[in-house]
């Protein structure tokens, strides 16, 4: 059923994460998980997570066992992946993900078009509501994108997913790359909600919520 | 491989002990099956583990040995700067502080004893504070660099002396240089196990209620008994140290022992965290479990190089 350059690929990958991404993130980086039983094993589903590094679509797709890596699929934006040929390359072969138009104007359906063909193929799809790195350690506005593609499909879980540390690791505009530990909180999946603004609040309460579980927040006083 | 008798008889003890504390957890499961033992079926495997590859890079070699404190103190110096509070400015400076391991471990591997005991105490302590300057970000500057000294001492000064007992000119040739690792490592976990075992059997008055409400004056004191006691029989055996010396080195890592527990358990109460990190299951992070060799290592390396070198 393969074709001849999947296979070439797939088998990049799995190298490309046995030996560096993995070791990486598992290593130099190291990780303080939470609820790892939370974590959607199979597809179709999709993970919410925060953004702050490069590091974090790597660092999520870490968790799952080399076997898995082609059924779980980032959800990236067409124009900063995409821009030269060779990340375009790796972006859609190697990291394997789904572009996203951010500024042109289309229509809903053909903006989420990948995602949905991707969750009828039983993947899981990860996904940064905010839509952009933002600050380091700072959550942005979360946009409301996620829920149009839940919306027509309500039987897809959303386990919500919260990064702590990688801001500090590699933020972002930086090129080096400092190791630090970092929290993995993963929550249970979100329940079904009938407005954007009614998504956007309960995500943004999980967040806080998982983020009382952090142990590498540096508190003091 | 060539492990001096001495050193191999202690070895098989310990293994011998794990057999005894697997033995004994499989037991207390079988007889109490509604109750959940995870965490202690957790922390013995850890202890397996820890052992199998403290073991296998000492027997290995030397360097081996050695490479693995320096990765032991990669861990801790991460889970340090990981915890406390540190200004997004000072990630170049905590990339010049994790660049302190492969050279005070190299020190170690050359036997440089004077640029071992100087170099992060003088080069490091005033090399950091210079890189921070240039950089240019003065709130907070105090206790950015006071946090990031203190990091690196612990985790990286401290803990590398145990690295140094590897190098130390053989004196106790029945038990080689693995003897005094095996020694001071030993009677450091074991002191926290006897000050655990003494004070949930006869424990009442607690001895820092503020920084740890578990710890008592029984598991205190009926720790110290055991430790000197074994320590002056092991001392012999397992270093250059005579009977009497032993017994003092015993009682130096049982008093040290437990105030890096109690410094490193400060820390976690100031950031109002249960455990330093994830690594070790059943145990938490690399701090948890080496709280007390960090401050054991350098007092008892000291002790053992006035009194015997």
């Amino acid at each position: 059923m393969f074709k001849r350059k999947d296979l070439i690929n797939r088998i990049l990958k799995i190298l490309f994460f046995a030996l560096l991404i993995k070791p990486i993130v598992f290593v130099i980086l190291g990780l303080n998980i939470r609820g790892k039983n939370n974590l959607p094993k199979n597809g179709p589903a999709i993970i919410a997570a925060n953004h702050n590094s490069h590091l974090d679509s790597l660092v999520l797709m870490s968790l799952y066992p080399l076997s898995k890596l082609h059924k779980i699929r980032p959800v990236a934006a067409a124009d900063y992946f995409l821009t030269n040929p060779f990340r375009a390359w790796f972006s859609l072969n190697i990291i394997g993900i789904i572009p996203i138009e951010r500024q042109r104007r289309v229509a809903k359906t053909e903006l989420f078009s990948g995602c949905h063909e991707a969750l009828d193929n039983g993947d899981v799809l990860i996904i940064f509501p905010e839509g952009s790195r933002g600050k380091p350690e700072q959550i942005s506005t979360i946009k409301k994108g996620l829920f149009h593609i839940v919306n027509d499909r309500t039987e897809t879980p959303i386990t919500p997913i919260l990064m702590h540390g990688l801001g500090r690791a590699l933020p972002r505009g930086e090129a080096l790359f400092v190791p630090f530990n970092c929290d993995v909180i993963i929550g249970q999946p979100l329940t079904q909600t009938k407005t954007g603004n009614d998504f956007v609040v309960q995500l943004e309460s999980t967040f806080q919520e998982l983020r009382s579980y952090c142990i590498t927040l540096n508190l003091e006083q | 491989m060539n492990i001096p008798h001495n050193s191999l008889l202690a070895m098989l003890v310990i293994v011998c002990l794990l057999v005894i504390g697997s033995l004994s957890r499989f037991l207390i499961e079988k007889n109490n099956p509604e109750k959940d033992y995870t965490e202690l079926r957790q922390r013995i495997q850890s202890w397996w583990w820890m052992i199998a590859i403290l073991f296998a890079c000492m027997s290995i070699g030397q360097t081996y040995a050695i490479v693995l404190f320096a990765f032991i103190s990669f861990l801790a110096l991460k889970e340090f700067f990981s915890i406390v509070p540190t200004r997004q400015s000072d990630r170049r400076v905590i990339f010049w502080a994790y660049l302190a391991i492969p050279l005070q471990y190299y020190f170690v591997s050359i036997e440089w004893y004077g640029l071992f005991i100087i170099f992060i105490p003088i080069y490091i302590f005033l090399l950091l504070p210079v890189r921070m300057v240039l950089i240019g970000d003065t709130k907070g500057f105090i206790h950015a660099a006071g946090i990031m000294h203190w990091a690196v001492m612990l985790t990286v000064f401290c803990l590398s002396h145990i690295a140094y007992l590897l190098v130390l000119p053989e004196k106790n040739l029945a038990a080689g240089s693995m003897g005094l690792v095996i020694f001071l490592i030993f009677m450091t976990q074991f002191n926290d196990v006897s000050q655990y075992v003494w004070g949930k059997a006869l424990g009442k008055h607690k001895i820092i209620p503020k920084v740890s409400p578990n710890k008592t004056w029984e598991g205190f004191l009926g720790g110290m008994l055991t430790i000197t006691l074994i320590s002056a029989f092991l001392g012999p055996l397992l270093t250059p140290l005579s009977m009497a010396l032993s017994l003092f080195a015993g009682l130096l890592i049982n008093v040290s022992g437990f105030m890096g527990d109690v410094v490193i358990s400060s820390i976690k109460r100031d950031l109002e965290i249960k455990d330093s990190g994830d690594l070790i299951p059943g145990h938490g992070g690399i701090l948890d479990r080496f709280d007390s060799l960090i401050f054991t290592a350098p007092l008892f390396f000291h002790f053992l190089y006035y009194f015997a070198y």
